[in-house]
């Protein structure tokens, strides 16, 4: 008797594609994304996962020189002294970064560590003396690893620069860990440091993006509801044909998920002191047009399935999938930067950049413009499909 | 003019031919049952009717006016089969969002919510949502939002399935409202006592033909049963049935089929008296639309 119940059990789930899906697929699926993106399976791996950093040599004798050629040595660092031809951040090519230009990169989030070299550094590589100038680390605090790696990378590019130079290693026994570094550095974070928590925001907007996501599928999933009660039938035999009808659930998903967003950030701003009153307009504007893509998948995802388990199956997969390569679990810019360029196939990767930009990098409004024009775009690609494949449910 | 107007309807999806050549009609102020086993085309041909499908061949016109596909006609009312209603709005929100859909507004939209709720005994629960009704409420405030526009020509697709007789009697006297006050009605339903009871007409439909149509008596001529069912409950059973009888299922029940009563049933009995038997009860009747449509469409299970 028990036996037969197994097998019945089996029968059914091998007749059951959503659960299927959901039992082998999913997983499979995101243990092939956190593979990826922690392990790499890519041969480029090495090469793709070492962190970008601009040098601003303040100093320029021949010591600063050498440390920066240390650091461009370093397996681990991709370093530019100059800015490079068809670089994302401010700065003609090839002029030399200076502090305000490095300081601009960062912010901007072009890269996530910069470092100065003060006046007077050539004294400072391996002297164990007082009085020694520091190397200033700029650090963006969305990614704390980068700049302490950069800090212990530093090291070793000093002791190379000794080594070459023959600097001389000048012990004072007993002293402080910072009295007996190779190179002693200053780390200063360049954004949110008035902040108390600088991560809510990024956190807020990956989950509420995630949320809407999830939520919009499933409220797509209404369609099918209403094919089954007949109620859509009804409805098209009325006044309004396809695109009317379309048209209003487009519009219900994306005010439902602007009032998700809203709530969201509120919330956090109540309870985590989110800045979210002084970053209003950015707010509004990334709000309505991340809600608006998310609305429109929504209807791709109902409009594609054929039944409230497909819908189900498909919604987690993709869902899922797309969350964990845009950035709502794990931050893209902690994943390698082939991989950080791949997650833009999704809308959510632009619209969490676009959040970024508004409360991490406090970027004017003219900044999201790259992520407003991407954000439209997928919505009316998503638009596109789902009117495609209503067409299913128009005149037989 | 005749209402509604089909002829030599066609349409083929894939490698099924749905409708075949149908043609039927309906005259003003008529009641006419639509009747054919599943997959015979009944919803393909009402959603021909509502413009929902395309027709390969032949044509549907409305008082005269060809139904275009596609277009929506604000002298027609579809009633689905399914309750299409909204579960979580209420009677009164679901009766102003399908009157809006098909054109009222205003003044004239309250009254004929007003109208609706009072015809459909839902007055008293039009501010509770549809989905704490029961069975039978929702197939009358689903009926409701099918004509509250006041179409003339109303579809109606198995409007009592699975409703209680106490609410299949309201519903059909709801529809008697509607043709007192002219509304032409096309209905289908499996209920074949139902229709027999309430149709004026009948168009049986199978493999999408018209393969009979007119009132029962009409019918029961098309199907070749014309003629009295004459039934027998004997005092005892009996093995071998006399001459002109057959037994119907159970050994102490005999029928037979004559064509006049008058002169025929007392040699049938005296037949019976003959061989020994006495008996116990005796009924005649004609053939049911039930014997009807299973002559003419046949016994064998339709998927």
């Amino acid at each position: 008797m028990i036996a037969l119940l197994v097998k019945s059990a089996w029968i059914q789930l091998a007749r059951d594609r959503a659960a299927q899906v959901l039992s082998f697929v999913v997983p499979i699926v995101f243990f092939s994304i956190f593979a990826i993106i922690f392990g790499g399976s890519g041969t480029n791996v090495d090469r793709t996962s070492r962190v970008r950093v601009v040098v601003a040599d303040e100093s320029r004798t021949e010591r600063s020189q050498a440390l920066v050629r240390a650091l461009e040595a370093d397996s681990s660092l991709r370093v530019h002294a100059t800015v490079p031809a068809g670089g994302r951040g401010p700065g003609r090519s090839g002029e030399p970064f200076t502090r305000e230009l490095a300081e601009q990169w960062v912010k901007r989030g072009v890269v996530s560590v910069a470092i100065v070299l003060p006046v007077g550094i050539e004294w400072s590589i391996m002297s164990f003396q007082g009085g020694r100038v520091p190397a200033v680390i700029l650090s963006d605090p969305s990614d704390p690893v980068a700049s302490r790696l950069v800090g212990g990378l530093l090291q070793r590019a000093a002791l190379r620069v000794s080594a070459s130079g023959g600097g001389i290693l000048d012990l004072a026994p007993g002293g402080a860990v910072e009295a007996m570094m190779p190179l002693p550095f200053e780390t200063h974070q360049v954004l949110g440091e008035k902040r108390g928590n600088t991560m809510i925001s990024f956190y807020a907007a990956g989950i509420a993006v995630m949320f809407i996501m999830f939520a919009a599928a499933g409220a797509g999933g209404v369609l099918i509801e209403e094919t089954e009660s007949g109620t859509l039938e009804r409805v098209l035999t009325s006044g309004l044909g396809m695109n009317g009808l379309l048209l209003a659930k487009w519009l219900s998903l994306t005010s439902f998920a602007c009032a998700q967003i809203v709530v969201m950030f509120v919330w956090g701003m109540l309870v985590f002191k989110l800045p979210l009153l002084s970053h209003l307009p950015g707010f509004i504007l990334m709000t309505v047009f991340t809600a608006a893509a998310a609305a429109a998948f929504g209807l791709v995802l109902a409009t594609l399935a054929r039944t409230r388990q497909q819908l189900s199956g498909l919604a987690n997969l993709v869902v899922l999938g797309l969350n964990a390569l845009g950035g709502s679990m794990f931050p893209r810019f902690l994943m390698s930067e082939s991989l950080q360029q791949f997650s833009l196939i999704g809308f959510n990767a632009w619209a969490l950049d676009g959040y970024l930009k508004v409360f991490w990098r406090e970027a004017p409004l003219a900044a999201l413009a790259p992520q407003l024009l991407a954000l439209m775009a997928f919505t009316a690609l998503f638009l596109y499909l789902a009117r495609r494949l209503a067409r299913r449910w128009e005149t037989a | 003019m005749a209402v509604l107007e089909i002829h030599e309807a066609r349409k083929r999806f894939g490698a099924t031919q749905a409708l075949d050549g149908v043609s039927l009609s309906l005259g003003e102020g008529e009641l006419l049952g639509l009747l054919g086993p599943n997959g015979a085309g009944k919803t393909t041909l009402i959603r021909a009717i509502a413009g929902r499908v395309r027709l390969d061949q032949g044509t549907v016109t409305i008082f005269g006016r060809a139904v275009a596909a596609g277009a929506p006609r604000s002298d027609l009312g579809v009633v689905p089969q399914e309750n299409a209603l909204y579960p979580l709005l209420t009677a009164r929100e679901n009766l102003e969002t399908f009157g809006r859909l098909n054109g009222l507004e205003g003044k004239r939209l309250r009254e004929r919510t007003a109208w609706a709720l009072e015809w459909t005994g839902l007055a008293d629960r039009a501010q509770s949502v549809v989905r704490s009704y029961s069975g039978g409420m929702k197939r009358r405030l689903n009926l409701a939002c099918g004509v509250l526009h006041e179409p003339k020509l109303v579809l109606l697709d198995e409007p009592t399935v699975g409703v209680d007789p106490q609410s299949r009697e309201k519903i059909y006297d709801m529809l008697g409202a509607l043709r007192a006050d002219g509304a032409s009605l096309l209905l289908t339903t499996h209920y074949l006592e139902e229709a027999e009871a309430r149709c004026e007409r009948i168009v049986v439909v199978d493999h999408g033909r018209a393969i009979a149509s007119g009132t029962l008596p009409e019918l029961v001529d098309q199907a070749g049963l014309a003629g009295r069912l004459v039934r027998l409950r004997l005092d005892r059973e009996a093995p071998a049935p006399p001459s002109g009888f057959r037994h119907d299922g159970d050994p102490g029940v005999l029928v037979a089929t004559i064509r006049d009563v008058g002169s025929e049933l007392p040699g049938l009995l005296a037949r019976v008296h003959d061989a020994g038997f006495g008996v116990r009860d005796l009924e005649v009747r004609t053939a049911s639309l039930q014997a009807v449509f299973l002559k003419l469409t046949g016994r064998e299970l339709r998927e």
